[in-house]
């Protein structure tokens, strides 16, 4: 089991951020690397089950199931169906924790998944750098900084 | 049950946050509430079950069992076990996560607990500022200072500026011999320590030196600065030593090089050296203001100081003009009800804070145009409303770390905030890279570089009487204690139940 964490500090409440990462369906709106996205069967984009599927910029296709989505705790995990990447039981959560100390956000973001030994730093940075970070770094910059 | 939960960023690599936090017996070298720490019984600090005694600052005491730690979670949580606050059934936890953007640390601390209904809102900001968010500060100063796993032995004593350097002042030892002839009944401080120090005693008296005049004093003033003396805060009281740095009184003799005041001139003061509260003191007479008959001792004993700070705050360290909006904190302490009424003789828009709401009956009848229960909403956010958004364009700040952030907050762009007292406690460190966002002034005014000499003094004590004179301000009637009961009155002014002045008779 292979383990990627990746955190930010968003400079803006959590409730602003959290409207923002909540829509399961809305990456096109904020990560750079995804062109449009839908949501499977006519579903709501908070119900738990449903299917996102989404095109990147590169062309790309993947499909991820939302596996729980907490307006408490502002946080959300989900699964990849069907990716480009070579990796299997991949899991993420994405959560937000209110910084009281200035009204900001730390972003977390973090994934288990399961892959070839040889493919494993590839992928280590594909995910935590290329995805979650460049994703978060969009979001600072949405939100000023 | 109440929940309370503050966060933070710390610029520092998670290891290092997590070896300040995680020693279950390091609050005394960072936290300036705890001024001493063990674990009972020689346990390691890392034993879950173990217990810390912690000694405050303030001199309370209180035990707290470690309930849990995890080096996999970066996580610790503990709970009270004895307190001297109502903090029933405490029990907090302290928890980091990295923040892999930039290598710093994210440092979450909160606690839930069960306060008496009445005394919520003030415990709530107890644990929340007293104690989370200063714990904040002080651990960003400590990873500041470099100093992470040395002992911090010489922690330096809370900074509290002395009114003027003391290594220029006298010790008031010398007054202490015990002499051949003459004594005088005094309140000696032997040791640091709390009111319980101050000690009525007879000491000796010699004649005055030939610079000196003999004061026989009627009325003696205190003020907190007395206090910092007393706890020994800072050192311009070095035990043995008489405190107090204000009074009226007679002159009963004059040194032989001493001109410009005779045997019975009527006379004041509010300066150091220590050494105020007794019945006779001698003294060099620079700094003594002669009294006319229209200022009696008890006004002049329990407003000088108080007054001439006035003076030169509202005149000197800000000219304070016509339509300027002034945010006064304490504004039913000495000096605040002296600001609050001299600032609107000048035609400023006063906003007050104040801690109470009979306190703030007392600053509104002093002709504030605002004021605001500080306990009960955020002042700054109450002065923007009240300002239109402007914020005040000076903020007199004396109440220290309670206030200091606020008074940011709340002040206009290119504001300037004075800074002039830190009754709840030091301000912290602060970049002042942030006061760029709104072209802030910041000062610190110290009493001494704006009264050590006849020629600074003169104009303040001129412009202070002649208010009084005018009716521009008043100084309420303060309340007396008899010099023996010195004790009671250190108590009264620090629990800040007291409202203006308090004085000191040295005859019954």
């Amino acid at each position: 089991m292979t383990k990627v964490y990746v955190s930010s500090v968003i400079p803006a409440p959590a409730a602003e951020v959290w409207k923002v990462v909540r829509n399961f369906n809305g990456l096109p709106g904020w990560a750079p690397f995804v062109a449009e996205s839908r949501i499977e069967q006519n579903a709501q984009a908070d119900q738990i089950g449903c299917i996102r599927s989404f095109t990147l910029r590169d062309g790309g296709r993947i499909r991820e199931r939302l596996l729980a989505l907490s307006d408490y705790d502002l946080s959300c995990s989900y699964a990849i169906l069907e990716s480009p990447m070579a990796v299997e039981n991949y899991v993420a959560t994405l959560s937000l924790t209110p910084i009281t100390d200035g009204n900001l956000t730390l972003a977390e973001w973090q994934a288990e998944f399961d892959c070839a030994p040889d493919r494993e730093a590839a992928l280590m940075h594909q995910i935590g750098t290329g995805v979650f970070q460049t994703a978060l770094t969009a979001l600072k910059h949405r939100f000023g900084r | 049950m109440v929940r309370v939960c503050q966060s933070t960023i710390i610029d520092a690599p998670i290891e290092e946050v997590w070896a300040i936090l995680r020693d279950f017996n390091g609050h005394d070298r960072w936290h300036p509430a705890i001024s001493f720490s063990e674990i009972e019984g020689g346990e390691p600090v890392d034993a879950v079950g173990s217990v810390r005694h912690f000694r405050l600052a303030d001199g309370g005491e209180l035990r707290e069992q470690l309930l849990a730690l995890s080096d996999k979670d970066r996580r610790l949580s503990y709970c009270l076990l004895e307190a001297p606050l109502p903090l029933m059934g405490y029990v907090a936890s302290v928890r980091l996560k990295p923040v892999t953007d930039g290598n710093a640390t994210f440092w979450e601390w909160r606690s839930e607990f069960n306060p008496p209904a009445h005394r919520r809102d003030e415990l709530v900001k107890l644990v929340t500022e007293g104690i989370y968010q200063a714990g904040f500060a002080a651990v960003r100063d400590l990873l500041r200072r470099g100093s992470v796993g040395s002992p911090v032995d010489a922690r330096s004593p809370r900074a509290v500026a002395a009114p003027v350097p003391s290594a220029s002042l006298p010790r008031a030892v010398s007054t202490l011999a015990p002499g051949q002839g003459a004594t005088t009944r005094a309140i000696v401080i032997e040791r640091y320590g709390g009111p319980e120090e101050l000690l009525l005693k007879e000491i000796g008296l010699p004649p005055p030196a030939p610079t000196e005049v003999r004061i026989r004093h009627t009325v003696i003033g205190v003020n907190f600065i007395d206090v910092y003396c007393r706890t020994g805060f800072f050192d311009l009281l070095q035990p043995p030593g008489v405190p107090g740095m204000e009074a009226a009184g007679v002159i009963e003799a004059v040194g032989s090089a001493v001109s410009g005041f005779a045997v019975g001139d009527r006379v004041a003061y509010a300066c150091p050296p220590v050494g105020a509260y007794c019945e006779r003191r001698n003294m060099t007479p620079e700094l003594l203001i002669h009294l006319s008959d229209d200022i009696s001792d008890e006004i002049a004993a329990a407003g000088l100081l108080k007054g001439i700070s006035a003076s030169f705050l509202l005149h000197d360290v800000h000219v304070v003009k016509r339509g300027a909006i002034v945010l006064i904190h304490a504004a039913a302490g000495g000096i605040g009800q002296l600001l609050v009424q001299w600032a609107r003789h000048l035609g400023a828009t006063v906003i007050a804070t104040v801690s109470s709401d009979d306190k703030a009956r007392i600053v509104e009848r002093l002709g504030a145009h605002h004021v605001i229960v500080y306990s009960r909403e955020n002042f700054a956010e109450a002065v923007m409303r009240l300002t239109n958004g402007a914020g005040a364009d000076i903020a007199y700040d004396a109440v220290g770390n309670d206030t200091f952030g606020g008074s940011i907050a709340a002040l206009a762009v290119r504001g300037h905030l004075v800074s002039f007292g830190q009754a709840s406690g030091p301000v912290g460190n602060w970049d002042i890279g942030r006061f760029a966002t709104k072209s802030l002034t910041l000062s610190r005014p110290n009493y001494a570089h704006y009264t050590d000499t006849p020629e600074k003094l003169a104009p303040h004590v001129a412009r202070f009487f002649q208010a009084l004179r005018q009716g521009v301000v008043r100084v309420e009637a303060p309340t007396r204690y008899d010099l023996v009961n010195a004790a009671v009155a250190h108590r009264d002014l620090e629990s800040r139940r007291t409202t203006g002045a308090l004085v000191l008779l040295p005859q019954p």
